[in-house]
């Protein structure tokens, strides 16, 4: 059984690593949000495997709070990058060009 | 009894951590933005919901497992509408790989707009 912990914890850290490449390599914005996500999904997975391995119930309020955080976050992302492209479009109009 | 939860929760636990692992796998490999939110979102709500019914078994006589069905249930209601305003801010600012999509329903109501 202790294998299959081992084999839990290196799955999700796999995971880790690869979602953070794409948040190195990019190339948009988008992506990166979309990176954090995964690697929050994956922040939720190890502590609750955590959680289930040391049949501990006192960090299942951070799961609570991680959950609603990684919402927050990419949708803020979200609407930045709209707001932005939304103020260089006006200043092209203003200035005249297309 | 316990010894029986045990392994049906572990099972359920390596099941999600594989999620997890496929969705970084498909974060690096894919070739777009779409098709990246296609693969994140597989350890957003079926790997949660495995890892936390995970979870459930092995702490089963404790009464604080309600919180599990809420952290699932948050999950459930808020990660379709952050997708659907990350996909809609990536089509409308150009963020999109048109080559790769075969039938681009969106475009066409927009030109009909």
């Amino acid at each position: 059984m202790t294998y299959l912990w081992i084999a839990i914890a290196v799955l999700l850290g796999a995971a880790s690593l690869l979602g953070m490449a794409r948040l190195v390599v990019g190339p948009t914005i988008l992506d990166r949000a979309l990176s954090v996500d995964v690697l929050l999904a994956s922040a939720i997975a190890g502590i609750g495997a955590w959680a289930a391995f040391h049949r501990d119930p006192t960090v299942l309020p951070v799961l609570l709070v991680l959950s609603l955080l990684g919402f927050v976050g990419s949708i803020s992302i979200s609407r930045f990058v709209a707001r932005k492209q939304r103020d260089k479009a006006e200043s092209h109009e203003r200035s005249g060009t297309p | 009894m316990t010894e029986v939860l045990d392994w049906i929760a572990i099972v359920l636990l390596l099941a999600g951590a594989a999620l997890s692992f496929a969705a970084g796998v498909g974060l690096v490999r894919f070739p777009d933005l779409l098709s990246r939110m296609h693969t994140a979102a597989k350890p957003q709500i079926v790997g949660l919901a495995l890892i936390l019914a995970g979870i459930g078994l092995r702490l089963y006589p404790d009464p604080r497992v309600g919180v599990l069905a809420l952290i699932l249930l948050f999950q459930i209601f808020t990660v379709p509408v952050a997708s659907h305003i990350a996909g809609r801010v990536a089509y409308r600012t150009g963020r999109v790989r048109s080559d790769l999509i075969a039938v681009d329903e969106l475009q066409e109501q927009l030109d009909r707009d």
